[in-house]
């Protein structure tokens, strides 16, 4: 393994900001993985720790295939981390949205120039992302409708779900939209949580990313729990279901149940007198894809998308 | 008289409100020319010009031959909490037009928002830079719509008209989602984030009224003729980045003309008393935009300048 800076500025009071990259193996730009590109990816930069100390002993034990090397970036934006801060701590910019970048623009447009200036030209790229609605997920490979979204390796990750989506033009300036338009076949990875660490998510999310590289040819051995036969949906597809009013967030279901028609997902509660202003029901039976998880809704606010098919 | 557009509850005993003042008078089939702000909650200088333009446009009711719509604040959570966005919700408001009914609540407020302006005979997006940047009264229009809009602009009275190029993500903002189904949308920028700035403000009310004038739905005497502005087509607006991180010193204001080697300012540093670098203009132009906010970073934007011998 071989430490090396990515990118580093100084900074008006503070220390230098730093991002740090990790290589493993030798030859040609095989995958590369990033972790957290905002301050509150905790569950992301917590995966790629773990990822880093697991291909430390791989690759001490000869399991990276020859000719093959993997480059991991825990943290691209360890600044917003320290300060409990999701986006660009200074003009609360984001990094993620800056992409392919420009080294002779603003701030975090160097940063993201940085970024992509390192990761381009790998064959496959993972993004450990978060979502910009407020939510668990079941965890999922995701995927933007370029046309050269490559959901065949999408499969070999096993996790439960690959999604694909059309890319809305705010999504333009995504690493993966990038990412995918200069020929890596790019994926985003959702653990499941974002602000808070969830171990079973995160082995599973560790378990995908090996079983993939094994399965790719980049790693020589290895089991890596039990995979899953993907399901691959269109994001276009799922049900969304909406609180009718606002209120206190009960949720009586997490992601991955199975559900069936009339069955409560959750109550929104009257915040003055506590009694049930929405029973919501799911209306189809299907499993529970996404689910909002803070504690107070507005009206009409995404509540649950539900896999129905 | 006042509507609401959007209304939803909020979770402790608030309603979500949207609201515009709708002043009427003459034609009831006449033009309808909205002004909207307050789409980042940091941006205030919308507020005064639409205080002014509802005060005025009131006391002088029958000057008006139309309708006159004032939406002040598209985002109002984001201005009562001193925020750029929309509190809870992490992308800009002004990148999720024409918005979503199925979507989010602020994609089916921003969805409100454009069926509500949409076939207006012509709407003034009122911006005002950031906390970081100074900008001196300007519109700013898309290349691909300069032909038809242009025009417009230069009856508004400001100093400069920026036609820039189209870049993707600017296509999800509520002026090109307006003008892509064929509502005239107007952006103005002036002054800078959480201030107000009285003349500037009272300037573009006057541009305005002079606008709706030549438009034939305003119809008061002796109205001053304005200064045509600065019209910057093609590439040739310099950016002028921070090259060290540092406290940005400056003597000047935006709205000047610069020359090729002028100090604009220079980027400190307090602990040690060193200057780290000298921020100083390339071209000679005219500078409409300079840094506000002292704290810098590598990369940030100092000035902008319309280089004068490109164009």
């Amino acid at each position: 393994m071989r430490t090396e800076t990515i990118f580093e500025m100084t900074s008006p009071c503070r220390d230098n900001f730093r991002i740090k990259g990790f290589r493993f193996g030798e030859g040609e730009k095989t995958l590369a993985i990033v972790g957290a590109m905002r301050g509150d990816e905790v569950q992301q930069q917590y995966i790629c720790s773990q990822l880093v100390s697991r291909l430390t002993t791989m690759e001490q034990r000869g399991g990276i295939v020859k000719g093959r090397s993997i480059l991991v970036i825990p943290s691209c934006n360890p600044f917003s981390m320290n300060v409990s801060h999701r986006f660009w701590s200074m003009d609360n910019t984001d990094v993620n949205r800056m992409f392919p970048g420009y080294d002779k623009g603003e701030t975090t447009q160097r940063i993201a120039a940085a970024i992509f200036s390192t990761l381009n030209g790998f064959e496959y790229g993972i993004q450990l992302a978060s979502y910009y609605v407020p939510g668990d997920f079941v965890p999922h490979v995701r995927m933007l409708k370029t046309g050269y979204e490559d959901v065949e390796t999408a499969r070999l990750f096993g996790m439960r779900y690959v999604t694909t989506y059309q890319p809305r033009p705010f999504d333009t300036t995504l690493l993966n939209y990038n990412w995918q338009l200069w020929n890596t076949k790019a994926f985003s990875l959702y653990a499941g949580k974002t602000n808070q660490i969830d171990v079973n998510t995160c082995g599973e999310t560790i378990d995908a990313i090996f079983r993939m590289m094994k399965r790719t040819g980049i790693i020589s051995f290895g089991t890596h729990g039990a995979a899953y036969e993907s399901i691959v949906i269109d994001e276009a597809s799922l049900q969304h279901i909406k609180a009718r009013h606002a209120g206190i967030y009960c949720r009586l279901v997490e992601t991955g149940s199975r559900v069936t028609p009339g069955e409560s997902l959750a109550h929104v509660i009257d915040p003055y007198n506590g009694q049930i202003l929405n029973d919501v029901k799911a209306t189809a039976e299907g499993t529970v894809f996404f689910a909002h998880h803070r504690p107070v809704v507005f009206q009409n606010a995404l509540l649950f998308k539900i896999h129905t098919q | 008289m006042i509507k609401t557009i959007v209304s939803t509850e909020l979770p402790i005993d608030e309603q979500f409100r949207i609201r515009k003042n709708v002043i009427q008078h003459g034609r009831k089939d006449g033009l309808r020319f909205c002004v909207v702000t307050g789409t980042h909650g940091d941006e205030l200088e919308g507020q005064m010009v639409c205080y002014e333009l509802a005060r005025i446009a009131t006391e002088h009711i029958d000057a008006l031959d139309g309708t006159l719509e004032i939406y002040p604040a598209l985002n109002p959570l984001g201005i009562d909490t001193i925020q750029r966005g929309i509190p809870n919700f992490d992308l800009d408001m002004n990148r999720i037009f024409p918005g979503d009914p199925q979507g989010t609540m602020a994609e089916q407020t921003a969805h409100a928002i454009i069926e509500d302006i949409k076939g207006a005979d012509m709407v003034i997006d009122i911006h005002s830079s950031n906390l970081f940047l100074r900008e001196t009264p300007q519109v700013r229009i898309n290349v691909k719509d300069a032909e038809w809009l242009v025009p417009f602009a230069e009856r508004l009275g400001t100093d400069f008209v920026w036609v820039h190029d189209a870049a993707t993500v600017l296509e999800a903002t509520l002026a090109h989602s307006l003008n892509t189904t064929g509502t005239p949308c107007l952006v103005v920028e002036m002054g800078v984030g959480q201030r107000i700035n009285h003349k500037m403000c009272r300037r573009l009310v006057t541009g305005i009224f002079h606008l709706m004038q030549t438009m034939g739905m305003w119809h008061k005497a002796a109205m001053a003729e304005l200064p045509q502005p600065i019209i910057c087509k093609g590439d040739c607006v310099t950016f002028l980045n921070a090259e060290t991180s540092g406290v940005f010193l400056t003597e000047l204001k935006c709205g000047i003309n610069v020359s090729q080697g002028q100090t604009i300012g220079q980027i400190v540093d307090p602990l040690r008393g060193q200057v780290l670098s000298t921020v100083s203009s390339p071209v000679d132009g005219y500078l409409f935009t300079i840094r506000a906010y002292p704290i810098v970073y590598e990369g940030s934007l100092m000035a902008r300048i319309f280089n004068t011998d490109r164009s």
